[in-house]
This record gives C-alpha cells, sequence and structure tokens, in this order.
C-alpha cells in the first residue's frame, strides 16, 4: 500500500503551475514601483577602439528623459577587479560597463538613457551619437588558434585536464586501426525566451530591492553590494520566477550594474530589460575545435585515446569549461592525452551554457567512436560495451554508481536497435533516407553547500526556504515533495520559499547541482523538525510515544504514529500546544561528503538513440525519433524530470542541426542577433522524444540519491543526431550544426 | 543626414480604447506605443510576455477580434477599439480554461514565459478548428518558441482538448 505523503518518486503537477498558466508568476521585468524610470542600453558599434566622443544632447532634450549615463559622467564604484569578480567568475578582469572609453568588444553597453517612459527612453536612445576611433580586432579563432595557450590559472570548480597517462602517441603510430580527426562545434548562444532585465526598486530608505534575472539572488547580491560599496543589509534580490536561463543567467549581467547605477544616481527605482539582439552581447558556448585521435585493435578495444580541445576566450578573463576529460571517463584506456587550450578574441567572455564542456566534447569523442565503429565493422553499441569504463581511471576512484550498461540496454531494446543495418544508405521511407544512430552521455554528480529553513506552525502548515532558484527546473515542486514526505504532510501544506537572497544560504542554481543540493538541505532541516516535534508528543502528558524511539514512528498526515500501531498517534498541534510552542524553527545545511569525494567519482549517464530522415535531393534533415535512456539515480519527481530530460534533448537537436551565432568577422560582429537568424528547434522540429529513467541505486552522494538533470539531456544528443545522419546518407559532417549546405555540399 | 536636425518635440498623445479581457479601457498614447508594451507597463497585464519584440518568438501572443496576432508588432493606435483577450482573460471566476489545466496536468512548460503565448495561442488554434491531427499542431504552433523544450508537452496538451471538445460534440 501507499503509504500518505509518499511524494519523492511519484509524478507530481508542478506547484507553480497556475501561477504560470494564469499569468500571474511575475518575471524581473515585471514588478511595479511608484515613478518607475526605464532605462535604454546603447550598444557600441565597433569591436575595438575607443569613444572619440558621445553626443547626448538630443537625447536629454527629449521631454521625459532624466538622464543619460555613459563613462564620462558615470557614478564612481569600486576600483579592484575582485570586486566585480562574482561566484562563478572565471580568472581575469571582469567587464566593467561604463567604465571608460575603450570599446573591448562589439555590443558593448557605451550608454544607458533612462526616461520616464519606456517609449521615451526608447526615441532618447535612438539620438544618442557616438564617434569612435577604431582598432584592428580579431574575432575569428582559425587564425589566432596558433597562439593558443594553457590557462595559467584554474578557474574554480572546473577541473583541467588529467596528467597523460601511459604513451598516447606512440601506441597510437602503431595502432592496427585508427581514427584522426578535427570536430567542430558552432558558437551557440543560451537564447532563454525572457531577455536579462533587472528592476531596481529604489526604498523609500534608500535601501534597494532588486528584481533580476539571474541563476542565484545571493550571486546578484553580493555583487551590486560590493560593486557599488553597500553592506549586504543596503540590498535584496527577490527572483521568484526566471523565464530560462540555461547559463545566461550565472553571472550578474551588465544590465543589472547599469539599473543599479541609475537608481542610486537618481534616488528613483529604474528597470532596465535587453533586447533580444542585446542578447547576443554577453556570455554564449564559444566556437569550439577539437581534434581526436583513436587507436584501437581490430575487436574495437581501444588502445590510444587523444583528445584535444581549442576554444576562444575573451581578451580579459580565461573562461575554462571541461570540455575533454570526458573521453576517458567513458571508455577504458590505458594511454591518453587530453589537452585544452584557449586563444584570445575580441568578444565578451563565453559563459557556461546547458552541460558546459560535456555538450562540446562528448558531441567529439562519440562521433569518434562512430567513426571507429565503421572502421572496425563492430556494432555502435556493442563497441561502448567492448570499451566500457569501470572506474574513473583519470582519477583512479571507483564510481558511486553506474547504470551505463543498462541505459545501453533498455535504450536499445525500446528504439529496436537491433533491427538495424549497419551499412549506410540501407533504409529509407519514400524518398527519404533512414538513418539510425547512438551516443553515449555524462554529466557529473555534483553537489554545493546550501542551507535550507524549515517553519512548522500549529495550524499544520510547513515554510521551506532557502535562497536557490527555480529556472524552469521544478526546484519548487521538488522541495515542496521533499518538505512534505520528511514530515508527513500534504504537499498542500508546504510553502516553498525561493529565489530570495534574504533566505538561507545557497550557491547559484547550475550544474545540475541544485536537487541534489537545495533537495538535501531541506530534508535536513525537515528532519530536524521532525526530531523536535517527537521530542514533544513524547513529552506530552500520557503519551502513546512515550517509550517510542524516532525509528519507531511513523509522520503521516499531519500525525506522528507508531509505525507497528497507528492508532497509536498524536497530532502535530497537540505535540506542539504540550511542548508550549506555536511553531517550530530549523535551519541546517547540506554538504558534499569529503570522504565520499576522496574516494568515489559520482557521474550520471544515458544512452540517446536518434532515428533522422533526410530527403535525398534537398538535403532537409527531420529526426523524426529520439529515445533517451538516463541513469541519474534518484527521479524524485518523473513529471518534471522528464520535461528537464525533453528540454535537454531539444537543446541537443537544436546543437545538432540549428544553432549557430554567426561572426562577421570584417565587422567582429554577431551577424544573426535574432531569433529568425539565429534557429532554435520550433514544434514542428520535434517529433517523439522517449525518455527512460533507468534504475540506479545511489546511496552515496546524498542520502536521498539524487544525482540531477538540468544538463544530462544535452549531452551525447548532438553525436546521435549526427551518426543517425551519416547512417542515412553515408556523409560524414564533423562540423555542428549539420545544416543542409554541408549535407549537399 | 544630420542628427541635429531632429526635433525633440514630441507628437500629441492619441487617444485609444480597448476592450481587454472583457473590461473596456480609455488610454491617451504615444503614436510608436506598441500593444504588447501598452498591456505590460500601461495597463500592467504583465502575463504578456516580451520575447523577442520582432514577431520572431510567439510570447506575446493575444487573441485580438478572435486572431492569435504578435502584439509586439502592432501599434496600439492602430487597434482603436479593438477587443482584445490575454492570458489574464482565458480563466472564467477563477475556473481555468481547459487548455489551461491540460498544460499544467500534461507539464507542458518550465519556466513559464512562453506559456501564455501558447495558451493564448492554442485556444485559438482550437476555435480555428484547422488542427486535427498531431502534425497540424505541431505546425500550426510553430510561431511560438520553447527554449525549454516543453514542445511535446505542449501538443500533449492541445491533442487532449481537442479530443475532448470532438467527443463534446464541439
Amino acid at each position: 500500500m501507499q503509504q500518505p505523503n509518499a511524494y519523492i518518486g511519484t509524478p507530481q503537477n508542478r506547484v507553480d503551475g497556475r501561477a504560470k498558466v494564469t499569468g500571474g508568476a511575475k518575471y524581473a521585468a515585471e514588478f511595479e514601483a511608484p515613478d518607475l524610470a526605464f532605462g535604454i542600453v546603447v550598444s557600441s558599434a565597433i569591436a575595438k577602439g575607443r569613444i572619440k566622443s558621445i553626443d547626448t544632447s538630443a537625447a536629454l532634450a527629449v521631454p521625459g528623459v532624466l538622464q543619460v549615463f555613459t563613462h564620462e559622467n558615470r557614478p564612481r564604484t569600486a576600483w579592484l577587479d575582485r570586486n566585480f569578480r562574482d561566484e562563478t567568475a572565471p580568472p581575469g578582469s571582469p567587464f566593467r560597463p561604463l567604465y571608460d572609453d575603450k570599446v573591448i568588444y562589439s555590443g558593448q553597453p557605451v550608454a544607458l538613457v533612462v526616461a520616464e517612459e519606456f517609449e521615451l527612453a526608447a526615441h532618447a536612445a535612438s539620438l544618442v551619437r557616438v564617434e569612435y576611433e577604431t582598432e584592428p580586432h580579431m574575432t575569428d579563432l582559425d587564425l589566432k588558434r596558433s597562439e593558443a595557450y594553457v590557462p595559467p590559472k584554474k578557474r574554480s570548480g572546473v577541473k583541467p585536464p588529467p596528467s597523460p597517462r601511459g604513451d598516447a602517441e606512440g601506441v597510437f603510430a602503431q595502432a592496427p586501426v585508427k581514427v584522426h580527426a578535427e570536430y567542430r562545434v558552432a558558437i551557440e548562444h543560451h537564447n532563454p525566451m525572457e531577455t536579462h532585465a533587472s528592476t531596481v526598486v529604489y526604498e523609500d530608505d534608500g535601501t534597494l530591492t532588486i528584481h533580476d534575472k539571474t541563476q542565484g539572488a545571493q550571486n546578484s547580491q553580493s555583487y551590486v553590494a560590493s560593486v557599488f560599496g553597500l553592506s549586504s543589509s543596503q540590498v535584496r534580490v527577490v527572483s521568484p520566477y526566471i523565464g530560462g536561463a540555461f547559463g545566461s543567467g550565472l553571472r550578474p549581467q551588465y544590465q543589472l550594474f547599469l539599473a543599479v547605477m541609475a537608481a542610486l544616481e537618481l534616488k528613483r527605482s529604474v528597470r532596465v530589460v535587453l533586447t533580444r539582439d542585446q542578447m547576443f552581447t554577453f556570455g554564449f558556448r564559444p566556437l569550439t575545435i577539437q581534434t581526436i585521435s583513436l587507436g584501437a585493435n581490430p575487436d574495437g578495444k581501444l588502445l590510444s585515446i587523444m583528445h584535444d580541445a581549442t576554444q576562444t576566450t575573451s581578451t580579459f578573463e580565461d573562461y575554462q569549461e571541461v570540455v575533454v576529460n570526458w573521453s576517458n571517463l567513458l571508455y577504458h584506456c590505458d594511454n591518453v592525452k587530453l589537452t585544452y587550450k584557449l586563444a584570445q578574441v575580441d568578444t565578451y567572455t563565453p559563459t557556461d551554457m546547458r552541460a558546459p564542456g560535456a555538450a562540446l566534447g562528448v558531441a567529439a569523442i562519440e562521433t569518434a567512436m562512430d567513426e571507429l565503429a565503421y572502421a572496425t565493422g563492430i556494432d555502435p553499441v556493442e563497441l561502448r560495451l567492448r570499451n566500457y569504463a569501470e572506474m574513473d581511471e583519470a582519477d583512479k576512484k571507483s564510481f558511486t554508481s553506474k547504470e551505463l550498461r543498462a541505459c545501453y540496454q533498455l535504450g536499445a531494446e525500446r528504439f529496436g536497435w537491433e533491427k538495424r543495418n549497419p551499412e549506410p544508405r540501407s533504409m529509407r521511407d519514400g524518398r527519404e533516407l533512414v538513418g539510425w544512430g547512438m551516443a553515449s552521455g555524462v554529466w557529473e554528480a555534483i553537489m554545493q553547500k546550501t542551507a535550507a529553513r524549515a517553519v512548522l506552525t500549529q495550524d499544520g502548515n510547513l515554510e521551506v526556504a532557502s535562497a536557490t532558484m527555480d529556472i524552469g527546473t521544478g526546484t519548487y515542486t521538488i522541495l515542496t515533495q521533499i518538505a512534505a514526505e520528511t514530515l508527513g504532510l500534504p504537499m498542500t501544506s508546504v510553502a516553498t520559499k525561493i529565489g530570495d537572497s534574504s533566505l538561507p544560504k545557497s550557491p547559484v542554481q547550475g550544474g545540475s547541482w541544485t536537487a541534489a543540493s537545495a533537495g538535501s538541505a531541506v530534508q535536513n532541516a525537515c528532519l530536524s523538525v521532525r526530531e523536535q516535534i517527537f521530542k514533544y508528543a513524547r513529552q506530552m502528558e500520557s503519551s502513546p510515544l512515550a517509550n517510542a524511539s524516532i525509528e519507531q514512528v511513523t509522520f503521516a498526515e499531519g500525525r506522528i504514529h507508531l509505525t507497528n500501531d497507528p492508532s497509536a498517534s498524536v497530532t502535530f498541534a497537540e505535540a506542539m500546544q504540550a511542548g508550549g510552542v506555536e511553531r517550530i524553527e530549523a535551519e541546517e545545511k547540506a554538504s558534499p561528503g569529503m570522504l565520499t569525494s576522496m574516494r568515489y567519482s559520482g557521474y550520471s549517464h544515458s544512452a540517446v538513440f536518434a532515428e533522422v530522415k533526410v530527403d535525398e535531393e534537398l538535403g532537409v534533415i527531420r529526426v523524426t525519433r529520439i529515445v533517451t535512456a538516463v541513469a541519474a539515480g534518484t527521479i524524485l519527481n518523473p513529471k518534471t524530470a522528464r520535461s528537464q530530460i525533453l528540454g535537454g534533448v531539444v537543446f541537443g537537436l537544436g546543437m545538432a542541426l540549428e544553432e549557430e551565432s554567426m561572426l562577421d568577422h570584417n565587422l567582429g560582429r554577431f551577424m544573426n542577433h535574432n531569433l529568425a537568424e539565429y534557429h532554435v528547434p520550433v514544434n514542428a522540429d520535434v517529433y517523439d522524444i522517449d525518455v527512460i529513467f533507468v534504475s540506479e541505486h545511489e546511496e552515496m552522494l546524498n542520502p536521498l540519491g539524487i544525482k540531477g538533470l538540468g544538463e544530462i539531456g544535452v549531452v551525447g544528443t548532438a553525436a546521435a543526431i549526427g551518426n543517425a545522419i551519416f547512417h542515412a546518407t553515408g556523409k560524414r559532417i564533423r562540423e555542428y550544426p549539420i545544416t543542409i549546405d554541408k549535407l549537399l555540399g | 543626414m544630420s542628427s541635429s536636425q531632429t526635433s525633440t518635440a514630441l507628437p500629441e498623445r492619441i487617444s485609444i480604447s480597448l476592450t481587454v479581457n472583457g473590461e473596456t479601457r480609455h488610454l491617451d498614447v504615444l503614436p510608436w506605443t506598441v500593444l504588447l508594451d501598452l498591456l505590460r507597463d500601461h495597463l500592467g497585464l504583465t502575463g504578456t510576455k516580451k520575447g523577442c519584440d520582432h514577431g520572431q518568438c510567439g510570447a506575446c501572443t493575444v487573441i485580438l477580434d478572435g486572431r492569435r496576432i504578435n502584439s509586439c508588432m502592432v501599434f496600439a493606435v492602430m487597434k482603436d477599439g479593438a477587443e482584445i483577450t490575454t492570458v489574464e482573460g482565458l480563466a472564467k471566476d477563477g475556473a481555468l480554461h481547459p487548455l489551461q489545466q491540460a498544460f499544467i496536468d500534461h507539464d507542458a512548460f518550465q519556466c513559464g514565459y512562453c506559456t501564455p503565448g501558447q495558451l493564448c495561442s492554442g485556444v485559438a488554434l482550437i476555435k480555428e478548428g484547422r488542427a486535427h491531427t498531431r502534425d497540424e499542431i505541431r505546425e500550426f504552433m510553430s510561431g511560438n518558441l520553447c527554449r525549454c523544450g516543453a514542445y511535446t508537452n505542449i501538443v500533449d496538451a492541445i491533442e487532449q482538448v481537442l479530443g475532448s471538445n470532438a467527443e463534446a460534440g464541439q
């Protein structure tokens, strides 16, 4: 029989669903304030040089314009780089909006026009005249590749490639079967549906309440406090709903700086909303060129892996992500050389984008493995099983759990893989060639120190709170489930408060770590409340639980009862009355286990199977079917979890076929800076996606066994589609996205 | 062209009236005020979203005189006298529209930002009566982008409401 209030692992509708379908959910640009002023950003027209002059007189003359901020009249801010460095910043000197006359990338903000109304600010912004002195810029990685370097300073939280093992070069040279190729993945922009925005409410006492589009309310808060020299009590960031981010909200973006600057100077509430084309003027997934050399025996066993990646970074920060390490995490090999370099170009610094590094590195290694499958004549699934990594060979650690074999097996069964004729161009549906391809996926199961508070009141309502976020991931819902189950209450009696910097400490939402981190913190806070209320229940006069231990009782439907005698029970209200308390409050933390991480590696895995149909004459590619089997420990809510994977797969489909931010190297500017020319998948591009959650027993990473799901759906998807296209057409395209011109070219 | 020629005198505001979610509103607007900004900034109806401001994403979809339109692509003054339904007007007396409930049940959204546009588009599509298959739903809903990738669930939700309407003989 199902326990009442046993919510963990059951499909539940989103608790914020009603707010989102009625228009009640408020996003950053939607909070009101008295006398709210509107700021419009003027963007630089050149990629490099200096501002010779900036004429704001016409803009200032527009009735209703309050001020035009430029580098010439901006207020003083902090001076040291570290004041501008947020919790996710890579090494270097963070960009400072309106700092001086220098232009260091195209689209850089050069002025902020603030007016009484949005329409007036927009009109006035069109009247700002900027004269530039241009300097030569360079945005072409191919021309900068020879100057690529190993980043001297490691980015916190990003593992550099492990030291080489064995003799990868020598063994490759002698290997009976070789695959050696270069792979490219284009620049991608996150393009969440909501553009970046900040509404800064200037309170009567001069403090700021900020509604920011961010993945970290406390990250934005501490950035604002340190840049503008405010105390943390003067700045509160409240962002209950975020219209997608995918990494774009990890770092405080320049609209936050500008809105705060204007609000402090004008002593008035200000809102700054970026336009869609301005969404192409900060972070992105960098262009990445990878070379992979695989040496193998004729039976497919890998003898040597060499995987090199070169990415762009800006001239002012050394962005880093984990691109190449995945090859050896997926496959056993004794001779391994993994290398990673950066080349500086005149763009903004790249920013983590959904499955940063892994989406790129796995796209390359999983394409190369498909090439090896054809070179050896071994089925792609069988090839992967023959090279299955039983441990994290780089770190010499066992996996906490790894059900990737089951992913391959269940995914292949559901897809009908055994019916595949491996010969390219051998399957057909009318005028379309049919191709079936597959790939593996892997992402690290990360946990970050996070705190949460739980407050139970006598009326049987529970509030749980943490400064974590819900960027569409379902955080509200899973935290509600965990809290309700832990204390034995219906979900409707639980209110989850997140997205507010005044709540218990949490890192940014990212890296797929929120469910494990905030989920464990909420569980711990609720367990603490449980112990306190149980103490009151036992101490009640003639308590039926007087002689019971907490292991012998069950919390359900607002009562505590003996597990083997449900009639012996005490209600929460009775216990609290007896204890003389109106409320029970507990704040607890959750942290990754040091012992576990010293001895074990935690990763989630997937096997992705894709069917494509390719019009033989026109080259039009349709992804008609995807089956993805995911092993990610405990699945808290199969409904929202499935949506996470669906979304990841659609993201991967975009990488495979559509997404590409095109730089005009003459202008040093992204040309297709809008949603008509930067293609993301639309409804008609997406057919059937079948998500399988493979049962995986995980007990080491955290008590609930959570690994996280935000990234794993993306990883491997592009390669599975690319491999299916090869199977359909016999054409190996090593540059993502695979567009018609490349297929017909 | 010289910028010094630009006149800073603003044109006169224009009086219009709109019926939004059943309520008639009289407004004086600048000629270049866009319907979307009027809804969001002047009427406080922030349910309708701005995603691109160029008619490329569908987040701003509202139902205007029975047709779904991108509200970012029309000046408010062009629609004097129009009748508009936004996401805030879909539920009646606290009861969700069947498509709103179907979106919740099928988890047809994640971040929720495209959702009001998807709902207005879907409600209008169902009324249009031209979508009968999943392929047709996909095609006719392709003006509404969803970056979270909830497309298959959106199709499930619309298909369910279409199916129950068909059963009810509508």
